[in-house]
């Protein structure tokens, strides 16, 4: 018999039932919800008169819509009245069944997947749902976690399981030591840029090997949270002592003889060496340099010392086509160096790159430089707590002294749900996820990058190698 | 939900590959705690000019398409976020199927759960769907329960999809109704939970 990969063991061990119709009944641990994708399933619930399963089992915060100046203020003064009411609704929701519930402008309170890390809300082993695609994030811990649409939400909130069909296997090792400057965001355009955005579909993707085990669980939450824009259904790490020292003594970590019980069970969570996978790939990190997207897709990827492509180089009509229409939406020319490209925003944040240790990133590159003249630069922490660490780390002094907007907790311009975002016609540096059309604000260009590159890009006021920064006196 | 047999309605090519949820539905009409009125949002960006107005190019803004039920697409439909909205977005519209080679799973899984039908086909296949489409009479056939699509030129073409999925849409099934069936199991393996890992259970 062959052995099981990471995958098959966590999923083994949540199947309640099977049903007729070739569905398996999936107990799920943890649900994590915000204001965005959850009316709808309370109002079905109320509707049916089904009431919550496990209110226990789930946690929710605010964060896609909020404002992130003044939060102090509360939800009454959200000045956007459809933004409003979807937050009171939710705090409605959650008061009415239980919920624990980490309010706007609460410490505790920010993007839904740095909060649940970050409380030790996610553990490994654990199956954990979000009506949110970037749950794989917390497949950093060695859990099972995806997003989910609406009407799943309120399965899960009804039963505390979901209805689901078993992925394949697929592993992606990266192999070798970056250089300096290369880290997990590059990992991720790297891989996305291989296998394209429809090349995990129907998987879930292990990520293992020596530059994996080497990365932070920062730097492993970016890589996961990234898989959805492969396809992946989830993307996982086996956790190891990392994981476990990150977990300890977390607010809702196991303590004691639970803590040991508990690491015993998280030991065995690996892919047993005979495992069978459907399909590998190796990356050799050695080779990487610092990756920025070109296009609008997380696919069209460039090193940042490389050139947009010309649609005349393109292997086929379409694909010309496809380009042609990207360059133009970007307002770039095929075939020029992505360096020349003007910057006009740059965007530090999101569920991907807002962790201490981005901000530490950021900060570094930041110490002593200033931002660009016709640059607008904002850093916005992923949580309350992240915030508060980094003021302690004097890390907010460096960045503002650089002329950097340092702003209050949520998703801001990620997606352009709340005030941030971007206007027609404006290029942005992000170290967001997504670079679709019109994703930070309507006729917005964004391109993805590391949260160093985007302080190099603030600085420069064009995209640049941050290692080829001039040096500033006294900083080494 | 809505049962879905049969849908004999026009169908509008979109022949652009990875339409991510962002350009199906954008994050400014998610403001919303209803499931109905989407519609207006769909395609927002390619649909209208930054006043309003229609753009006369975008296939659901011509005559012959503006009362389409059926969308051709290009690979790789729906990737991007899990929102709901996409399919909600577009059922408010009126189409209650898309065609494509391939669609991204959380959209796929979507739209089983509000009665949309997602019909995946090979290349060649949505190649020639996406001409008929474009010809004069554009109206298709869909027959779910023979699991066919009746293109205007007379051609029958099949496709394939598992029979769980497709019992859920001919019979407009409730998951919850459905999996509360099992709602011993469901207390069974809590308590079994709560012995093997109290520290989750607790
Ligand atoms: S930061 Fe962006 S990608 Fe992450 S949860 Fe918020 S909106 Fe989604």
């Amino acid at each position: 018999m062959t052995g099981k990969t990471l995958y098959d063991k966590i999923w083994d061990a949540h199947r309640v039932a099977e049903d007729a119709n070739g569905e398996t009944i999936l107990y799920i641990d943890l649900h994590l919800i915000h204001e965005v994708t959850t009316p709808q399933a309370f109002a079905g619930l109320r509707a049916a008169g089904r009431p919550v399963r496990r209110p226990d089992r789930t946690l929710a915060v605010a964060d896609h819509n909020v404002p992130t100046i003044n939060q102090a203020a509360g939800t009454g003064a959200v000045a956007d009245d459809e933004a409003r009411l979807q937050l009171q609704t939710l705090e409605r929701n959650v008061a009415e069944a239980g919920i624990e519930f980490f309010p706007m402008g609460d410490v505790r309170n920010g993007i839904v997947h740095v909060v649940g890390p970050e409380q030790g809300r996610s553990q490994p082993g654990m199956t954990i749902v979000c009506g949110d695609s970037h749950t794989s994030t917390h497949g950093a811990f060695g859990a099972l976690a995806h997003g989910i649409g609406t009407s799943e939400v309120e399965h899960v909130l009804a039963t505390q399981t979901l209805r689901q069909r078993k992925a394949k296997n697929m592993r992606v090792w990266f192999d070798g030591e970056p250089a300096p400057g290369v880290g997990a965001k590059d990992f991720a355009l790297a891989l996305i840029g291989l296998i394209g955005t429809g090349g995990g579909t129907g998987s879930v993707i292990e990520y293992a090997g020596p530059a994996i085990e080497a990365l932070s669980m920062e730097g492993r939450m970016t890589l996961c949270n990234m898989t959805i824009e492969a396809g992946a259904k989830a993307g996982l790490i086996a956790p190891d002592a990392k994981a476990f020292d990150y977990m300890r003594g977390r607010p809702a970590a196991p303590k004691g003889a639970a803590w040991e019980a508990a690491m015993t069970y998280w030991s065995s969570l690996f892919s047993d060496p005979d495992a069978a996978f459907d399909r590998e790939i190796h990356i050799d990190t050695a080779a990487l340099s610092p990756l920025v997207t070109w296009g609008t897709s997380p696919e069209d990827v460039v090193p940042v010392s490389g050139n947009v492509p010309d649609p005349a180089d393109a292997p086929n009509a379409a694909r010309a086509t496809q380009i042609q229409r990207a360059l133009d939406y970007m307002g770039l020319t095929g075939g020029q160096p992505i360096s020349e490209a003007r910057i006009d925003r740059v965007f530090i944040g999101s569920c991907t790159n807002s962790r201490i240790e981005d901000l530490r990133a950021a900060a570094d590159v930041a110490r002593g430089r200033k931002v660009a003249a016709h640059v607008s630069a904002m850093v916005v922490p992923g949580s309350g707590l992240v915030r508060d660490q980094a003021e302690a780390e004097g890390l907010d002094q460096i960045l503002i002294a650089a002329g950097f907007d340092w702003r209050e907790p949520g998703c801001s311009m990620c997606l352009g749900m709340n005030p941030d975002k971007l206007v027609p016609g404006e290029r942005c540096a992000s170290t967001s996820n997504r670079n679709f059309e019109g994703r930070q604000g309507p006729g917005g260009r964004t391109h993805l990058m590391s949260p160093a590159m985007a302080a190099a890009a603030a600085i420069a006021g064009h995209m640049i190698d941050m290692r080829d920064l001039p040096l500033v006196d006294g900083v080494a | 939900m809505k049962p879905f047999t049969r849908l004999d309605a026009r169908a509008a090519p979109l022949d652009i590959a990875n339409v991510d949820t962002d350009q199906i539905i954008p994050a400014r009409y998610l403001k919303t705690v209803e499931r109905t009125g989407l519609g207006k949002g769909l395609f927002a960006a390619m649909r209208y000019e930054a006043d309003g107005t229609p753009k006369p190019d975008f296939v659901l803004n011509q005559p012959d398409y503006a009362s389409a039920g059926v969308l051709i697409a290009g690979d790789n439909f729906g990737c991007g976020s899990s929102r709901e909205h996409a399919p909600w977005a577009l059922l408010d519209f009126g189409i209650r199927c898309v065609i494509s080679t391939s669609f991204a799973d959380i959209f796929y899984n979507n739209c089983f759960n509000n009665g949309l039908l997602p019909i995946v086909l090979p290349e060649d296949e949505v190649r020639s769907l996406m001409d008929e489409a474009r010809g004069g009479n554009h109206v298709f056939s869909i027959d779910l329960e023979a699991k066919t699509v009746t293109l205007p030129s007379g051609r029958v073409v099949s496709f394939n999809l598992d029979a769980g999925r497709q019992e859920k849409l001919v019979k407009g099934l409730d998951a919850i109704g459905e999996t509360l069936q099992h709602v011993s199991s469901i207390d069974d393996f809590e308590a079994q939970r709560r012995l093997t890992q109290p520290w989750v259970a607790a």
